[in-house]
């Protein structure tokens, strides 16, 4: 669609998903930053603190702390109170294993910084087998 | 990924459903990293508390353990994390029937697929030390640091799906700290401050953890005066994984794989930042909160090892803790069995505090326990304890051992 922005990264895992993007210039950790019973940030540090993150593609710097989010990632699906996709520029191995065993979109690897490249509530479609993100324009 | 006949084999199914499943879920991590195939690994770790793995990961579990034992048994020795509860103390601590059960079910599941539960993140020290150069499956940041950096073997962080997944297929995908290159110092740190105690240990890691960010920094410290004993590595390490995310560090003459700056950099290899007493003061200022009624002291994140409970108790006999203060001292089972047979265990809870074993506070279910018992304040010497447990609800305050305690008696934040 004319207008429409498109991102390259590494090609990443999980299906093709279109939705609103949640966009800080912070890290991420299901165990150290969610509320994961209500679906909110709730590390008070965090710069998405208060704000919810079911059905939104998170865009954040990377990966932060422990393993716990590879397992929390598919127990957040399960209870329909997960992102529609995770985008980083740079990942750890946690967030890869977690998105592979929750069949969660998730990239990471882009060409420029994707927190900055992203709107905050842009309307975005991940591909991560295609390797590429599209800003839709409007 | 180039696939040997094994793997193959169990990318067909020949070998069950289970090793379908997991060499599938290693093939999705291992071409996202582009590893260009498999290696064996001698030991995996995992982590599977029943707040992280939640109602739909425990019946995941039960899933591969309904499998044909040929099927379901792990293939290399496989040992667990710590769990969220303590049979013997949940009742005390308030935890619930449900979160028991579903522990429970956890358990059983791990048992029938061959899995040791031995409950600890500080197995390095009291299971089985990995040697240098072995490569492993861990799958708790503090054990992983620990073996790669102290011990100079090769693991990346192994989430609980994708330790479980290594045990049952004995390999991993070969990419991040299994390969050589990437074990090269990225970074350098001049510690100008030298650190007295644990608290000072997992704030410098936390320190130079803050500096960093990424999973594919690996600093290089220099400046102790003193070789630094396994606990007090420990701690570092722990608090440089939460804070940073790092898996690997080195420190020339102290970890195996750097006898020499030289031996871990390129060229003239990274510039040092310098970490000054004044940085240290700074870090522990953002958690202090003096004056503060105090709800609950936990020593753990790592668990205590021997020694630890040999201290605490020292700096317990004759003191009593606050009546409206909770203190927790969190370590193995086969430590806190040590520590009754010593009568650490005696000395520590006749203060009124209670000896833990097999889990870990974060791991315990933190933000129920915490609303049921009405804790909000926590004071720790656990440098990465209190950069987890804001997420859950709680202000955190990081201090020695000493003046925790001194804190605990006085029921209020010293």
């Amino acid at each position: 669609m004319s207008g429409d922005r498109i991102l390259r990264a590494h090609p990443g895992i999980g299906p093709r998903v279109t939705a609103a993007a949640l966009v800080a210039s912070d890290y991420f950790s299901a165990r150290y930053d969610l509320d994961r019973i209500n679906g909110v940030f709730s590390r008070p540090a965090h710069r998405l603190y208060g704000q919810g993150y079911v059905g939104r593609v998170l865009v954040l710097l990377g990966a932060k702390g422990g393993v716990a989010t590879a397992w929390m990632l598919r127990e957040m699906a399960a209870r329909r109170m997960a992102p529609a996709a995770l985008l980083l520029n740079t990942s750890n191995p946690i967030m890869a294993q977690g998105a592979a065993f929750a069949d969660l979109a998730f990239m990471d690897r882009f060409d420029i910084d994707v927190t900055a490249a992203i709107p905050n509530g842009a309307r975005v479609t991940v591909d991560p087998a295609a390797g590429t993100v599209t800003i839709h324009a409007g | 990924m180039r696939l040997g006949e094994i793997e193959k084999a169990m990318q067909a199914g020949e070998l069950g459903r289970t090793r379908q499943w997991a060499i599938e879920q290693q093939l999705r991590v291992g071409r996202f990293f582009d590893a260009q195939d498999f290696v064996e690994v001698a030991q995996v770790h995992i982590m599977a508390d029943t707040e992280s793995l939640g109602a739909s990961g425990v019946e995941f579990l039960e899933e591969v353990a309904r499998a044909p034992e040929a099927e379901r048994r792990v293939r290399v020795p496989t040992i667990t994390d710590p769990r969220g509860i303590d049979f013997d103390a949940y009742r005390r601590l308030r935890q619930t029937e449900w979160m028991a059960d579903l522990e429970r079910r956890a358990i059983d599941a791990f048992r029938a697929l061959g899995v040791l539960m031995t409950d600890t993140c500080i197995n390095y020290q009291i299971v089985m030390p990995p040697v240098l150069g072995q490569h492993l499956a861990f799958g708790d940041t503090g054990s992983t640091i620990y073996a790669n950096s102290v011990q100079g073997a090769r693991t990346n962080f192994e989430g609980g799906p994708s330790a479980l997944a290594a045990a049952l297929t004995g390999r991993t995908p070969r990419y991040g700290y299994h390969l050589p290159e990437r074990r090269r110092a990225t970074h350098a740190f001049r510690i100008e401050v030298q650190p007295h105690n644990w608290a000072d240990w997992g704030a410098l890691g936390g320190l130079i953890g803050r500096k960093l960010q990424s999973y594919w920094s690996v600093p290089l410290i220099e400046g102790f005066e003193a070789r630094p004993t396994s606990d007090q590595l420990k701690h570092f390490g722990a608090a440089l994984a939460s804070y940073g995310t790092v898996a690997l560090f080195h420190m020339p003459g102290i970890t195996p794989e750097a006898p020499t700056r030289a031996a871990v950099v390129d060229g003239a290899g990274p510039s040092p930042v310098r970490v000054a007493a004044d940085d240290l003061a700074a870090f522990y200022k953002g958690f202090d909160a003096p004056g503060d009624k105090l709800d609950v002291v936990v020593f753990s994140a790592p668990q205590l090892s021997l020694f630890e409970l040999e201290t605490l108790a020292a700096l317990l006999d004759g003191k009593r803790v606050h009546p409206a203060t909770t203190m927790l001292a969190i370590t193995a089972p086969e430590i806190r069995a040590s520590a009754v047979r010593h009568g650490l265990v005696q000395r520590i809870e006749a203060s009124g505090a209670i000896v833990l074993g097999g889990v870990c506070f974060y791991q315990m279910h933190a933000r129920e326990i915490g609303e049921a018992n009405g804790w909000t304040r926590l004071m720790s010497n656990s440098a990465k304890l209190v950069n987890i447990i804001g997420g859950y609800g709680y202000k955190p305050t990081l201090a020695t051992m000493e003046r925790c305690i001194e804190s605990a008696v006085a029921g209020r934040v010293l």
